[in-house]
């Protein structure tokens, strides 16, 4: 494409601003006895690397569980014993058995910053880059610009180079899904996001979609012909994908069984720590977590969850489309953010990735919702230590996206994408003509409820009564942000299709 | 929402520009800085502590105020800021004193006076002469500039890694060379004047700006082919000149002079006085000599500029006890003339591309070698392509009017 040069700026950008991120704090630094995720990531490392593949998932002598046992599918491990073999390169002190507990340097830090960097610039970088490429009907400047935003979203840089997680892998993975499914490669679409499936399971929140998508695929191409082919050839992808990854782990029952309690600790409860979901903030009125039994904890978690994100579902299989497809993404991996079982605050990015894709068609919401999502992890934030980063990166998004989009400009009804849902509700309420404006004025009062909250956080300290006083308000109003925006999403699929014979086709 | 929109600056690419690259500094904050960190909390402390009758005698760290008096007066402003972040940098034996709050402010003091390297910047694009190129805005010579002086790599690494405050004053720099473009001589030499006593390295530049104005302001016309009238020599504009420069001079000086302090202050700025005295002022005469001999091809700003730069890279290449980092003294006025011309943009990318890999050694630790990899080749990538595609075009345009000619003829 021309202006190449500009897009290879915008990834340099990029990477700038990551490694600048990196060079601040990480997740339980210089906290003993438990530290944090930079520990856990050290510690499977050392698992990994000297303990044969059949402890690596069971409680022993050498590998307690109980201090950061792993809790990711296979593929994580295996990329820690990657690493753990470049770590042996150059210093084995990093990952020696029992010894390396708790060990922080500076080189140590600058070896674990750089396998996120590389692993960001080999999966998720290109992925975006590529994702850009391919949006169609945009200039290559707003392309290039489109780049730019996604590539500075606050919330990722933040876990993924401050906190210290490896999201942009499992990430990278769902993305290079979406764009092969999008553009027809079904078979390659669906082998990259098994591969995000496998490194880690939260990227189940984003499974339904995808398989609604295909399935509707097969479907259109007829259940008799060419449809069923697709549909056969997607499900020896799938199985083989699944198959390799666990190799090693399907040999015994236990193995198998082991892992997948590992994965999913449904002992654990409906949440832990604060989250911006309905059952955290529900529980400042009513304590759920303690009436309810545990049983009918886990059916009620899935009974909303499921019931938020069957109409999106229903509509993507009778009428499956790219656009449809990307916006089920964003409801579903809500629903499940907002409903689901034992959520960590983290998962917020699951939703904030679809978004990311979608923003150049609703530039203002998407902007909204990225910033209300890098907000709702301001507690965990500030516990790291990176209010700077945050602030900072927040501002150079906000103003990336502001200069790209000209998002105050494109509030209006038909650039929100509401047009149907407007004139549908207007056959029963004539005098509904005011949603831009409502919509306008609960942008400005969450901005200026998150900033004050963020002022009041950060300089004054919470009463003694209520020591948690601040991360609750935080999930609390963080809540109610993406309830409307579950609400919102949820109207321009259904309304979608009212207006689909009008609607320019877009694959 | 129109509201907003203003207040966010929307439709002005400027002001996100500048408002970027000052996020990408805050950025820069927790990077590793050299001693030059301690040098100037040093000089917060003795500004601030000691009567101004000590201020050029003080030793008691190695790092003695060596600058001219208007950056010892900077300082002691700083200062009165500097007390609310943290009393103890202020304390002249705290030496190495480096909490996190002396960080933050002397960080955010660097960012901060940047604005007026802003400020000078947005001067100097308004002197561009936006040539109808192309419609878009990436490829308007004043948004090339713009991005070329904001984010301008060696300032960045100098000034927000290494620790300098280099920003203010070549912004006071560019400020003097847009009034002179701009034909406010007096504003020029005034700026140039204040700027010689915050840091007297810019004395390099003195002979271009002291030839340039002589043939441009004190000779008030020329004769129809371009070269001096002679007669049209003004009396009343040299003097007036001197008395500019004089009266800055007496401001900075004045105090120190009533102290009878001037040899210890000449000391500190040109130190080893009797030795390096000959070889320093050396390279300023070569360039002084270089400079007369252009002075009848001097014409207009473009012909100052290119002395400026000139006289810039003499004393670079040939001056005593000459830092690395004062290739910027070079590279950012021959920015301006990047946008100009094809050939300027040329010769402007091999020494930007030459002098800020020389800056290379200055950061030399781990942490921060992905950081100058990535901002060098951001720069050099973005440079190099977008002088290119703003001078593809007029090539493209001198081509098809010399077919044009051809077919006429």
């Amino acid at each position: 494409m021309e202006k190449w040069y500009l897009m290879t700026v915008v990834v340099l950008i990029g990477l700038t601003v990551r490694w600048t991120v990196s060079l601040n704090s990480y997740s339980g630094a210089g906290k003993p006895p438990m530290f944090g995720d930079y520990e856990a990531q050290r510690h499977w490392q050392e698992i990994t690397f000297n303990l044969p593949v059949k402890q690596w998932y069971f409680n022993s002598s050498d590998n307690n569980l109980q201090y950061w046992g792993l809790d990711y599918p296979p593929p994580t491990a295996y990329h820690s014993l990657l690493c753990a073999y470049v770590a042996k390169f150059i210093n084995p002190d990093w990952i020696a058995l029992h010894t390396s507990r708790g060990y922080e340097s500076q080189a140590h830090k600058l070896f674990m910053r750089t396998t996120v960097l590389i692993a960001d610039l080999l999966i998720y970088i290109p992925a975006v880059v590529l994702y850009c490429c391919c949006l169609k009907e945009i200039s290559t400047k707003k392309k290039i610009a489109n780049a730019l935003c996604i590539l500075l979203y606050p919330g990722l840089i933040l876990i993924d180079y401050g906190h210290f997680q490896y999201n942009s892998v499992s990430l990278g993975f769902a993305l290079w899904g979406v764009l092969g499914i999008s553009c027809d490669c079904d078979l390659l679409g669906s082998l990259a996001f098994c591969l995000a499936i496998n490194y880690k399971q939260m990227e189940l929140y984003h499974a339904l979609p995808f398989f609604c998508f295909l399935l509707g695929k097969c479907f259109k191409k007829g259940l008799k012909g060419k449809g069923f082919v697709l549909l056969v050839k997607l499900a020896c992808i799938v199985v083989a994908s699944f198959v390799l990854c666990w190799l090693p782990f399907f040999t015994e029952r236990e193995q198998t069984l082991q892992v997948l309690r590992r994965l999913f600790p449904v002992d654990r409860g409906l949440f832990e720590d604060k989250v911006a979901n309905i059952w955290c903030s529900f529980n400042v009125f009513l304590k759920i977590k303690d009436i309810l039994p545990r049983h009918i904890q886990l059916i009620m978690s899935f009974c909303f969850t499921f019931l938020s994100l069957l109409p999106a579902c229903i509509k993507l299989i009778l009428q499956p489309s790219s656009k449809g497809f990307k916006f089920t993404l964003v409801s579903c991996a809500l629903s499940f953010f907002l409903f689901s079982f034992q959520v960590h605050e983290k998962s917020i990015l699951l939703v904030s990735l679809p978004v990311c894709l979608v923003l150049s068609e609703i530039p203002f919401m998407s902007t909204w919702f990225l910033l209300v999502s890098t907000f709702s992890m301001l507690p965990l934030l500030l516990k790291d230590e990176l209010l700077m980063p945050s602030v900072v990166t927040t501002m150079a998004f906000f103003i990336a996206c502001v200069t790209s989009f000209s998002i105050f400009e494109k509030t209006s009804e038909e650039e929100l994408q509401l047009k149907s849902f407007s004139i549908s509700v207007r056959k029963y309420l004539p005098c509904f003509t005011f949603l831009s404006r409502i919509i306008q004025y609960l942008f400005l009062i969450s901005v200026i409820t998150m900033v004050l909250l963020t002022l009041m956080t950060v300089t004054l300290g919470p009463p003694q009564k209520l020591p948690d006083l601040f991360s609750v308000l935080v999930c609390f109003v963080s809540c109610l942000n993406f309830l409307f925006f579950l609400v919102y999403f949820n109207i321009i699929i259904v309304w979608d299709s009212k207006s689909g014979r009008n609607q320019k086709k877009i694959s | 929402m129109a509201a907003l929109t203003i207040a966010t600056g929307t439709g002005n690419w400027f002001s996100a520009l500048a408002l970027g690259v000052t996020l990408l500094k805050c950025l820069l904050i927790p990077t590793y800085h050299s001693t030059d960190f301690e040098v100037h909390r040093n000089w917060l402390a003795i500004t601030h502590s000691l009567p101004i009758s000590q201020w050029y005698y003080e030793a008691t760290s190695e790092w003695t105020l060596d600058y001219p008096p208007f950056f010892a007066w900077f300082e002691y402003i700083l200062s009165h800021v500097a007390k609310y972040f943290d009393q103890e940098m202020l304390n002249v034996h705290n030496l190495n004193y480096s909490s996190s709050r002396t960080l933050l402010f002397q960080r955010f003091s660097v960012i901060f006076m940047d604005v007026l390297f802003v400020y000078a910047v947005r001067e100097c694009c308004k002197c561009i002469d936006g040539k109808k190129v192309g419609k878009e805005l990436t490829e308007k010579p004043k948004f090339i500039l713009s991005v070329l002086l904001l984010w301008n790599f060696g300032l960045l690494i100098v000034d927000h890694i290494h620790f300098q405050y280099n920003g203010f004053l070549f912004g006071l720099m560019l400020l003097s060379i847009a009034r002179l473009f701009q034909k406010r001589h007096m504003e020029g030499a005034f700026l140039f004047a204040v700027l010689l006593h915050f840091k007297h390295i810019y004395l390099y530049v003195a002979p271009a700006y002291g030839v340039y104005l002589l043939r441009s302001y004190c000779f008030t016309a020329n004769k129809p082919d371009g070269s001096i009238r002679w007669k049209s020599f003004s009396f009343v504009r040299l003097i007036s000149l001197g008395l500019v420069v004089f009266l800055v001079s007496a401001l900075s000086l004045g105090p120190f002079l009533a102290l009878n302090q001037l040899p210890q202050v000449f000391s500190r700025l040109f130190p080893f006085k009797r030795g390096l005295c000959h070889a320093y002022w050396a390279p300023n005469f070569w360039a002084l000599y270089n400079a007369l001999d252009k002075v009848l091809s001097v014409i207009g700003p473009r012909g100052f500029l290119r002395c400026l730069t000139l006289c810039a890279l003499s004393s670079f290449m040939f001056g005593w006890h000459v830092h690395e980092k004062a290739i910027l003294l070079a590279i950012l006025p021959m920015s301006l003339l990047s946008v100009g011309k094809a050939g300027d943009a040329s010769i402007f990318l091999i020494l930007t591309t030459t002098g800020h890999y020389s800056l290379f050694p200055l950061l030399f630790t781990a942490p921060e070698l992905p950081i100058k990899i990535l901002l060098m080749l951001l720069f050099t990538i973005y440079s190099i392509s977008s002088l290119k595609t703003l001078f593809r075009r007029s090539f493209t345009l001198v081509a098809q009017a010399g077919v044009q000619w051809h077919d006429l003829s």
